[in-house]
């Protein structure tokens, strides 16, 4: 993780080893805040990576700097060997003009803590509206693909219903095959059941595990451990804007080796 | 005597307590004033009215000869044309006006401000005396390079005519209110959901059409519903222009002719409501048709089911293994 490849490495070494989603030395504040510290990790291929760690300690501000919702204040991002939102210029790297950053996002799904549904649409038209409107799939095509992503994530019967006449736990599910409709090759879960209630919490969890098991590339800023544990290839602690800890999730959860880890985890196990 | 709802009427007392009292009526509460002082009401208008048709001052004859007078209906009309098409340019202008205003260019926005300091600032009247007066400042409108001869040169007064003076006269100053009505929409449509649309790929200008204008119609919609019946009677000002061919003015020339300015004001009056009335109408059913997936409308089945009555989910990908783990991990926070 900490050994970095240079980008001309990822040139030599094809598409298949390029880590998925790459971080060099990131930082980030607001004003004199500064919320992430030279924050630098890797995510492979199909891994899936949680992030976990006390509210404030810069989970959620890393996840949304991946798809450039954030911008960051230095270091590189980048997802499949692109930087997200900027162009590189050897040692500076330059922003983009919004309209070539959203071409990049249209890679990366992201799942909200509060769903973020559009509420005016219905279910099958949230899934169908990304499709139709940024990549011109024809309507019947997203139509049909829609209805196959909400019967996926447990919900055909529910396509026309609006969200405002959705479980919260059935809303995330539409969220998800919202995200899935653009064929992201990597997906943010930014807490994704924390606004939900205990006994919905479940089904939102099957349906992550299920996306796991296909071989999806996730990073989940999550607070269930349980599913850490047992979805999870690595687990990352951070508190502070820096990562702590690093490692195999049943390993850090059982025997965590910083002070730091275990004095979190001891509140929330 | 806390549970015994489940048992059946005079069954078996509860040990020990009083007997089972048979379930209670409920009595509403009248209000017989309310009844008192809605004849009250009706006995004085009553009076009015009666009062009214015999008033010679009213001129009863002469407001039935005049109220479907040609004259009349095409004043109304134009009222109507003046209101709707200065009103749709109003919108469109306010919508990019309030859309300049959230501008992160600080260019775009001093000049949305600048507008909407000087529109909002100046009274309507004042407005359309000073457009009225656009031919005598302005002669001619020419295209070309300032300072060499215009390619172009029309005189003002061929370009424009007092209905399109007015209609600019109005539709200038109602945008800037209509920059109001639609920023606060803009405002009220939750934060998440242009960051969902950003983060689906959606470029600013779809966020925008497709995600918040949607929602913040809603929110747009009464008060611009109020905006164009107020644009409906400030049309009785373009008499400033002077366009005079509209609702009021052309009410006032005929009183004119008769000497009786009372009757023709009952007629524009009734004119005014009626159209007014038609308008309100639309509004019902514009704001039926933006309220789509929010909330409950009490004049509306909602079609919600229980949560409860949703099977759980069931995928039909491998069988999980042990969700008992994940149940506890969701458990231990």
């Amino acid at each position: 993780m900490t050994d970095h490849e240079t980008s001309a490495d990822h040139a030599a070494n094809g598409a298949d080893t390029t880590p998925m989603v790459l971080a060099e030395a990131v930082s980030k504040s607001f004003g004199s805040n500064e919320v992430l510290k030279d924050i630098s990790l890797e995510v492979r291929r199909g891994e899936v990576l949680c992030l976990v760690g006390p509210s404030g300690s810069g989970k959620s501000t890393f996840l949304r700097c991946i798809n450039h919702l954030e911008r960051v204040s230095s270091g590189r991002l980048s997802v499949d060997g692109q930087l997200v939102g900027y162009r590189d210029g050897g040692d500076k790297i330059y922003e983009m003009h919004p309209k070539d950053a959203a071409k990049q996002r249209r890679d990366i799904g992201m799942v909200f803590q509060r769903f973020n549904l559009f509420p005016h649409m219905t279910a099958l038209e949230n899934v169908m509206e990304a499709p139709v409107q940024v990549k011109g799939v024809p309507r019947a095509q997203a139509k049909a693909r829609a209805h196959e992503l909400l019967a996926r994530v447990g919900l055909a019967d529910r396509s026309d219903y609006y969200p405002a006449h959705l479980s919260g736990g059935q809303q995330q599910r539409v969220a998800i095959a919202r995200a899935l409709a653009m064929d992201p090759k990597l997906m943010l879960f930014d807490e994704p059941t924390s606004a939900l209630d205990p006994e919905l919490v479940g089904e939102v969890l099957d349906v992550m595990k299920n996306l796991a098991a296909s071989g999806m590339t996730m990073i989940v800023v999550t607070h269930e451990m349980g599913f850490a544990r047992e979805v999870a290839d690595t687990l990352v602690f951070m508190d502070g804007g820096v990562v702590v800890e690093t490692g195999d999730p049943r390993e850090v959860l059982a025997n965590p080796q910083r002070e730091r880890t275990k004095a979190f985890l001891s509140k929330v196990l | 005597m806390t549970d015994n709802s489940s048992q059946a009427v005079g069954t078996t007392p509860p040990p020990g307590g009083s007997p089972v009292r048979p379930p209670a009526k409920v009595v509403k509460l009248r209000h017989p004033w309310r009844t008192v002082f809605a004849i009250v009401l009706l006995l004085i208008v009553a009076l009015f009215v009666i009062d009214a048709a015999q008033r010679t001052a009213y001129d009863w004859p002469a407001v039935g000869k005049y109220l479907f007078d040609r004259r009349i209906s095409e004043a109304a009309v134009f009222t109507l044309l003046l209101t709707v098409i200065s009103m749709v340019i109003a919108i469109i202008l306010g919508v990019v006006l309030a859309v300049m205003r959230q501008s992160e260019n600080p260019v775009v926005k001093s000049v949305a401000w600048v507008y909407l300091w000087i529109f909002r600032g100046t009274p309507v009247y004042v407005q359309l005396v000073f457009w009225g007066l656009i031919a005598i400042i302005y002669q001619s409108i020419d295209l070309g390079i300032p300072f060499t001869d215009p390619w172009v040169s029309i005189p003002t007064t061929t370009a424009l005519n007092a209905f399109w003076i007015a209609v600019i006269g109005l539709s200038l100053n109602e945008a800037a209110y209509m920059a109001e009505i639609v920023r606060a929409g803009l405002l009220s449509v939750d934060p998440g959901q242009n960051e969902a649309a950003t983060a689906l790929g959606m470029s600013w200008g779809k966020t925008m059409r497709r995600v918040v204008l949607p929602q913040a119609m809603r929110v747009i919609i009464p008060p611009t519903g109020n905006e164009v019946i107020s644009m409906l009677k400030t049309t009785s000002l373009v008499s400033a222009v002077p366009f005079t061919l509209e609702l009021y003015s052309r009410s006032r020339d005929i009183s004119v002719e008769i000497f009786n300015p009372i009757p023709l004001l009952i007629v524009a009056s009734l004119w005014y409501l009626a159209v007014t009335s038609v308008l309100m109408v639309g509004q019902y059913f514009l704001e039926k048709r933006y309220a789509r997936g929010v909330g409950v409308r009490p004049d509306r089945p909602t079609g919600t089911v229980p949560t409860a009555a949703v099977p759980a989910v069931d995928l039909d990908l491998e069988a999980e293994a042990d969700p008992g783990s994940m149940r506890h991990g969701g458990d231990a926070r």
